[in-house]
């Protein structure tokens, strides 16, 4: 998936060596330059549109701006680590980033556990296969403003179709207000990570065993190996490089969300996740030192986790 | 029975309701979402835990409302579609346009750094959108593209762009090369190339990446939200919709057919091309 075969797109022309002298131009060097060429629309676009804004955010972090200020300080204003200072020393901080870590955490565990499942049930072939699948993938494309939408109606205290039926077949006493009571919000926004983007994870797991040898499998079978003993010994060795790769690709992800937890709570009853208080400092307080502050820290914490992984894990993933 | 003929005959059992439960689970929401956009809202008050919708009952008009112009009295989602769907294949178009040519480098040709470059998208995509998108608040804002679409178009590049080109150069790397080198003995060019042998090959996957990349840019929901909320002419379908939730008291029937008329371009699309977009998806990582 992300392993790149570097030996496959190899010209065939590349072993001739370079020709002393001024020549007209080799194979080798005229395809290093259709190389370059092809490839500079593409890395212009990405260093214009990501990558300066990316170094700007860094600069931005260890500047005092308002942006309000913001024409008078310019590019190169005084440079300072009061940001910094105050981002890890407002209250609530080291909360928001433990909340993030949580949230993503359980996300991406429930989805990857989610999307194993799903992937285990639809493996072999059945009638009506084929639109099992697709509708399995609905939640994980279909716009996240829709879907927030839903599940806010669905868990409505009054005339939400949860808390309606919990009353009734249930028995609860009274609703419960699912998205805006400290007790439940979190781990609520947590269930609908994990249920928008198990379709993700299940993908994957589904390619990756519809590749596991069926003579694997056989030969197990005849040994006298039970479903569960083949799962165990057989697939799921073979399916560990992709749940690890998973692992990382969700983790990421989710603690870089913004939208999802947004649009769900507003990152209210304790579930303000990092980008969530990123945005309010940017928008709300127009404080863009501060927001560059904490988008820095947020992606230091990020990368000093990712390294971590790598480290213990080993490196098979990416 | 042994312990082998329990485990297959409950499994097999259990795999039909494991199925079924999934099936619920992902399906539910959205036949939900349908069933109240079109109950009147004094229905769902009546009878909120009824999941069928009456024929007498049936109503349209929370779909009215929705389209209908600003104007009429409605919610002005025409204009909203339109700003969703231009914004959308422009971003679509654009993104194909660079990254076709880009993935092809990468995939086939040596040059000095294509390693370099192929990290580059790599790490460039697991970027957190939102420290992209502070230094682009301040640049729009102050060069006046604030509630520009083309500003946005430019932005939903930058989302799409990477994952594009990793969808594209593993779809490239598998066309045999031996194709591309008896065009070369041909006498064609490197465009040629392209042109005449790997681009009709590299068809399916390439619409696979332009289905993804309009779905990105059409769900897409931070960004339009930063730089579109003071032109309310300018609002995608999404913003439009969460605005309308934020703003004076709208029955939750006509925000659930502002839910349909967002989600219904897209599961069609999606129902259309699945195989096509769930084969590009595994074979590049993607952004979600």
């Amino acid at each position: 998936m992300t392993t790149t075969a570097p030996d496959t797109g190899r010209s065939p022309t590349e072993e001739r060596p370079a020709p002393p002298g001024r020549r007209p131009l080799t194979l080798r060097r005229r395809e290093s330059r259709a190389g370059l060429a092809l490839v500079a629309p593409t890395l212009l676009v990405t260093i214009a549109v990501i990558g300066i804004p990316i170094v700007w955010t860094v600069v931005l972090a260890f500047q005092r701006v308002r942006l309000a200020t913001l024409r008078k300080t310019g590019l190169f204003g005084e440079f300072t680590m009061d940001n910094i200072d105050r981002v890890l020393h407002t209250p609530g901080f080291a909360d928001t980033l433990w909340v993030t870590l949580l949230y993503s955490i359980g996300g991406t565990v429930g989805s990857i556990a989610l999307g194993l499942v799903a992937a285990l049930v639809v493996r072999r072939p059945f009638r009506g296969r084929t639109l099992v699948r697709a509708s399995m993938l609905l939640p994980y494309v279909a716009p996240v403003v829709a879907v927030t939408f839903v599940w806010q109606v669905m868990l409505d205290p009054q005339l939400g179709i949860v808390n309606h039926w919990g009353q009734r077949l249930l028995g609860w006493d009274a609703p419960v207000p699912f998205l805006t009571q400290e007790s439940t919000a979190l781990a609520t926004v947590i269930v609908f990570e994990a249920w928008r983007y198990f379709p993700f994870a299940f993908l994957f797991l589904l390619a990756r065993l519809q590749a596991v040898p069926g003579e694997l499998e056989e030969a197990a079978r005849v040994d006298g190996a039970t479903p569960t003993q083949r799962f165990r010994h057989i697939l799921l060795p073979q399916l560990l490089p992709v749940i690890a790769l998973l692992g990382v690709l969700r983790f990421i992800m989710t603690f870089n969300k913004f939208d999802d937890v947004y649009l769900l709570t507003g990152g209210a009853a304790g579930t303000e996740v990092v980008s969530v208080r990123v945005y309010e400092f940017l928008t709300a307080r127009t404080d863009i030192g501060a927001a560059a502050a904490q988008a820095v820290v947020l992606a230091v914490v990020l990368i000093v986790f990712v390294l971590i992984y790598l480290r213990f894990f080993g490196r098979r993933v990416g | 029975m042994d312990r082998d003929m329990v485990e297959t005959v409950s499994l097999r059992w259990l795999r039909r309701l494991v199925i079924a439960a999934f099936l619920v689970v992902t399906v539910f929401p959205f036949y939900y979402m349908l069933v109240l956009s079109v109950r009147p809202i004094e229905r769902l008050l009546l009878d909120p835990g009824s999941l069928v919708v009456g024929f007498g009952e049936l109503t349209v008009a929370t779909y009215a409302e929705v389209l209908k112009a600003t104007d009429d009295g409605g919610q002005g989602f025409l204009t909203f579609i339109r700003n969703s769907g231009l914004v959308a294949v422009a971003a679509t178009v654009l993104t194909l346009l660079v990254a076709i040519p880009g993935a092809y480098a990468v995939a086939r040709l040596r040059f000095f750094g294509r390693r370099q470059v192929d990290f580059l998208f790599l790490a460039v995509y697991l970027f957190p959108s939102i420290v992209i998108a502070i230094p682009l608040f301040v640049v729009f804002s102050l060069a006046g593209l604030r509630g520009s679409l083309f500003g946005l178009v430019l932005v939903y590049i930058s989302q799409t762009l990477p994952v594009s080109v990793y969808m594209l150069k593993n779809y490239f790397e598998t066309i045999p090369v031996s194709l591309e080198e008896s065009a070369a003995i041909d006498g064609a060019g490197r465009l040629g190339i392209i042109r005449r042998v790997s681009l009709p090959l590299a068809m399916p996957s390439i619409m696979a990446v332009a289905l993804y990349d309009f779905m990105i840019a059409w769900n897409e929901f931070l960004f339009a939200l930063l730089f579109l909320v003071d032109k309310p002419d300018r609002w995608t379908v999404s913003l439009g919709l969460s605005l309308l939730a934020d703003g004076v008291e709208v029955p939750k029937t006509v925000l659930m057919a502002g839910s349909v008329v967002l989600t219904l371009p897209i599961v069609i699309l999606f129902f259309a091309s699945e195989r096509l977009l769930t084969e590009g998806l595994t074979s590049g990582a993607e952004k979600g």
